[in-house]
């Protein structure tokens, strides 16, 4: 049966050499355009768009909230903000920042955008579950959004209890949010999984699965089995504060280090979340930039699984100090040196990908290593954190504050950034401006050193974080530390100017302006409404950078009845070739 | 399996995005599969608060577990078996192109998904009357704990969100139905009910831990 039915195959398919359209016409920006086609569509490029555009703004309410808090830090005491609203506004940087920005930021805005374009597929899995996604995330928004007009949340992004079930304001509201975005991210997550395992193109073997996606895969295994354990945890807190149960409430009966078990069962796989596919974006800019193949392909694809995996079996760590049983830590504290293996592997083999590569530095390359500069060091700084006798005197300073932002700001903002920078052209067909971009991003490097290098040092010294106040001694260190943060929102307006003004009048990006060979490349920018006009057959792998450009072209096959013939067909494909 | 006949004559169902019926059929079946799996970390919560607490205080689940009404208990836990094997029945006739009897079948499985929700009201009831409310709420002096409120929370928690879980699927059932009479569904299509078929049998099986744990401790 299975035999008959390939060679029917062999029969049907026939390949045509193809070259995309360069400075198409009809592309998806320009077809089924208006409002209501735009809010109604099913289209994974455009739902990424309306992703980006909220991440993007949310970011800037995150950044603006964070150069509030920075402006209040210049002297000791009150600056011109109340300890009170000081509360507030950490509290709203880091929930917005976290849940509204930084997990959406790769997978819901990039990775939708990109990941049926590098899988050859028409769309995700489930188009309008996708959509469904996107309004769960603006309800949640919503009721976050209601909670900061209605009082305020002044417990952290943490919501630690007994503190936030007593606390006045809204947290009940703020939780709900968080609780309804859980159900976005969930349902990203599921139609990731299902349309890398379902709907590959012909010639898309897993060994040929561009290491993004690679990434993604493996963050949206987090998703889907660390999400739930949140929901579960803020519905408890919820229904501790609305009828008092109890279970993480001590005056109850309850447990409060329990609520912190739940809540980190969840948050620290959740900064996998974060990191893990910024980590794919890497993989494919470095590899495009350094015109090599990628160095190590399944050691790099097989430790974001392992990442994924070990980062379940590490939440402890946050809770050296809160009374947990000292074999427990010390069994978490081994556990948390375990994530630097998967993750060096990674570096090296990025290292030894641009090593005699042919480096094009051109931005998305440049934050690849600005990247790989600020992750090792927060990486390297989360290795000391996780070492028993170092966190009792390090927890809870401004030590740990910039070891976090090393990572999610150094780390996941700027593999987003290069993203962000590295499919522009795709995205909208336009280039921007090389020069400007670079300047920018010189600017967010030397800003960001700024502020969180002597967040280093004052949190070695003992300056603890979330405090309103301070001792005169680190006032030189948080000065320096706010002019940091100047430099780095001068940046990130440079890059709004820079990025609007290429949608307007940039250059006309041509269908593979770096030269890479990943799939995504192959069709025009912007893509067409359906990605590709028949479905691909996918000859080459992503990057087959030691064959040449000429020969380097999309395989089409006439019949679309190929989906599931998989190698079979690009067998059929080569041999048709050489006919 | 489909027949390929039946799938050739009806492809209407095949959305733009899928190559053929088959890759449709299959890529649903894994999201529901995948979603499932999200269910069951969503209740694993509450069953890890449940652990800690039993561990804790073993006297208390013994004592304020025979509060709860064991017989109707196992007569839920017999009604909702009842019901997963007429899902299973439901898919079965879909599959067999008899549309009589994949709506009759949906039809018994609704009427026990509701006895069960009628028997878990009165259960409440009963409860509520003597004062066994959540959280601060609780006021009953039965039991001779401390802490019975937090087995009570616990209870609410998890028989309630099961019972949310139970009136979702009620309402998928009924949903199915209208499909069914507006012959939308054949042997070439019955995605819809296979995988809601999937979504009730873990339903049922959240019960089937939940009935011991919580009426079976002595």
């Amino acid at each position: 049966m299975a035999t008959e039915e390939s060679k029917a195959n062999v029969k049907r398919v026939q390949v045509k050499r193809f070259k995309p359209e360069e400075y198409p016409e009809k592309h998806y920006l320009n077809q089924e355009t208006g409002l209501w086609a735009w809010m109604t569509t099913v289209d994974h490029k455009k739902i990424g768009l309306m992703y980006l555009m909220s991440v993007a703004f949310f970011f800037f309410i995150g950044g603006m909230l964070a150069l509030l808090i920075r402006t209040e830090l210049l002297t000791p005491a009150r600056t011109f903000m109340d300890a009170d609203v000081y509360n507030q506004v950490f509290t709203l940087h880091g929930a917005i920042m976290i849940f509204f920005f930084l997990i959406p930021s790769v997978p819901a805005a990039l990775g939708n955008f990109i990941l049926p374009l590098q899988l050859g597929a028409k769309d995700v899995a489930f188009p309008r579950l996708n959509l469904a996604s996107f309004y769960i995330y603006v309800i949640g928004a919503l009721f976050t959004l209601t909670a900061i007009f209605t009082g305020g949340v002044d417990t952290g992004w943490t919501f630690y209890t007994p503190y936030s079930a007593t606390t006045g304001g809204s947290v009940m509201m703020m939780t709900m949010g968080v609780f309804i975005l859980g159900f976005s991210s969930i349902l990203t997550g599921l139609n990731f999984i299902v349309t890398i395992h379902k709907l590959r193109s012909p010639g898309i073997t897993w060994d040929r699965l561009p290491l993004n996606l690679w990434g993604l895969y493996a963050t949206s295994i987090i998703q889907i089995l660390a999400t739930p354990v949140l929901a579960i945890t803020l519905l408890l807190l919820t229904m501790e504060r609305a009828l008092g149960i109890g279970i993480f409430d001590p005056a109850l009966g309850g447990d409060p280090v329990l609520y912190q078990h739940f809540f980190w069962f969840y948050s620290h796989p959740a900064v996998y979340i974060m990191i893990v596919p910024g980590f794919g974006i890497i993989s494919e800019v470095i590899s495009t930039f350094s015109k090599k193949v990628i160095f190590g392909y399944w050691a790099i694809a097989l430790s974001s699984l392992a990442i994924a995996f070990i980062g379940f079996l590490v939440w402890g760590h946050h809770m050296f100090t809160a009374g947990q049983s000292s074999l427990a830590s010390m069994v978490f504290s081994f556990l948390t040196f375990l994530v630097g293996i998967p993750t060096g592997i990674k570096i090296f083999n990025w290292l030894a990908t641009m090593y005699r590569g042919s480096i094009d530095m051109k931005t998305p390359m440049l934050y690849a290593m600005v990247f790989l500069f600020l992750f090792t060091i927060g990486g390297f700084t989360g290795i000391m954190l996780g070492a028993l006798a170092v966190d009792i005197h390090l927890h809870d300073t401004y030590y740990v504050v910039a070891h976090f932002h090393y990572v999610m700001m150094g780390g996941m903002v700027m593999a987003f950034l290069a993203g962000l920078h590295y499919w522009w052209p795709k995205m909208f067909g336009k280039m921007y401006s090389e020069f400007w971009a670079k300047l920018s991003c010189g600017l967010v490097f030397i800003g960001f050193n700024m502020t969180f290098l002597p967040q280093f040092i004052m949190g070695a010294q003992g300056m603890p974080r979330r405090y309103f106040n301070y001792i005169d001694q680190f006032q030189s260190f948080h000065q320096f530390s706010t002019i940091g943060a100047y430099v780095m929102g001068v940046a990130f307006f440079i890059m709004a100017g820079y990025l609007f003004h290429s949608l307007k009048k940039g250059k006309r990006a041509t269908s593979n302006p770096w030269g890479s060979r990943a799939l995504e490349w192959q069709t025009t920018s912007p893509a067409p409404l359906h990605n590709f006009e028949h479905t691909p057959v996918i000859i080459n792998g992503p990057y087959d950078y030691h064959k040449p450009m000429s020969e380097f072209q999309l395989g089409i096959a006439t019949s679309h009845n190929g989906h599931h013939a998989g190698e079979d067909a690009s067998h059929t494909v080569s041999k048709t070739e050489q006919v | 399996m489909s027949e390929p006949s039946v799938a050739e004559e009806n492809k209407s169902h095949i959305l733009h995005h899928f190559v053929d019926s088959d890759q449709q059929f299959e890529a649903s079946k894994m999201g529901m599969w995948v979603f499932l799996v999200t269910e069951i970390l969503f209740f694993g919560g509450l069953f890890a608060a449940y652990i800690v607490y039993r561990a804790w205080y073993p006297d208390l689940y013994l004592q304020a577990s025979e509060e709860l009404d064991t017989f109707w208990g196992a007569v839920n836990t017999a009604v909702l078996i009842g019901s997963s094997l007429t899902v299973a029945m439901a898919i079965r006739s879909a599959q067999l192109n008899q549309i009589k009897g994949l709506i009759i079948n949906l039809y018994i499985t609704i009427g026990l998904a509701f006895t069960f929700m009628v028997i878990k009201y009165f259960e409440y009831a009963y409860k509520f009357e003597k004062g066994i409310l959540p959280g601060s709420y609780y006021s009953y002096d039965g039991i001779a704990h401390e802490k019975a409120n937090i087995f009570f929370s616990i209870y609410y928690m998890m028989t309630g969100l099961h019972g949310i879980h139970v009136l979702i699927g009620i309402g998928l059932m009924i949903w199915l139905v209208f499909k069914a009479k507006k012959n939308v569904l054949h042997s070439g299509y019955y995605t819809p009910v296979e995988i809601t078929g999937l979504y009730w049998h873990l339903v049922d099986v959240i019960w089937i831990f939940l009935f011991p744990l919580l009426y079976l401790i002595d």
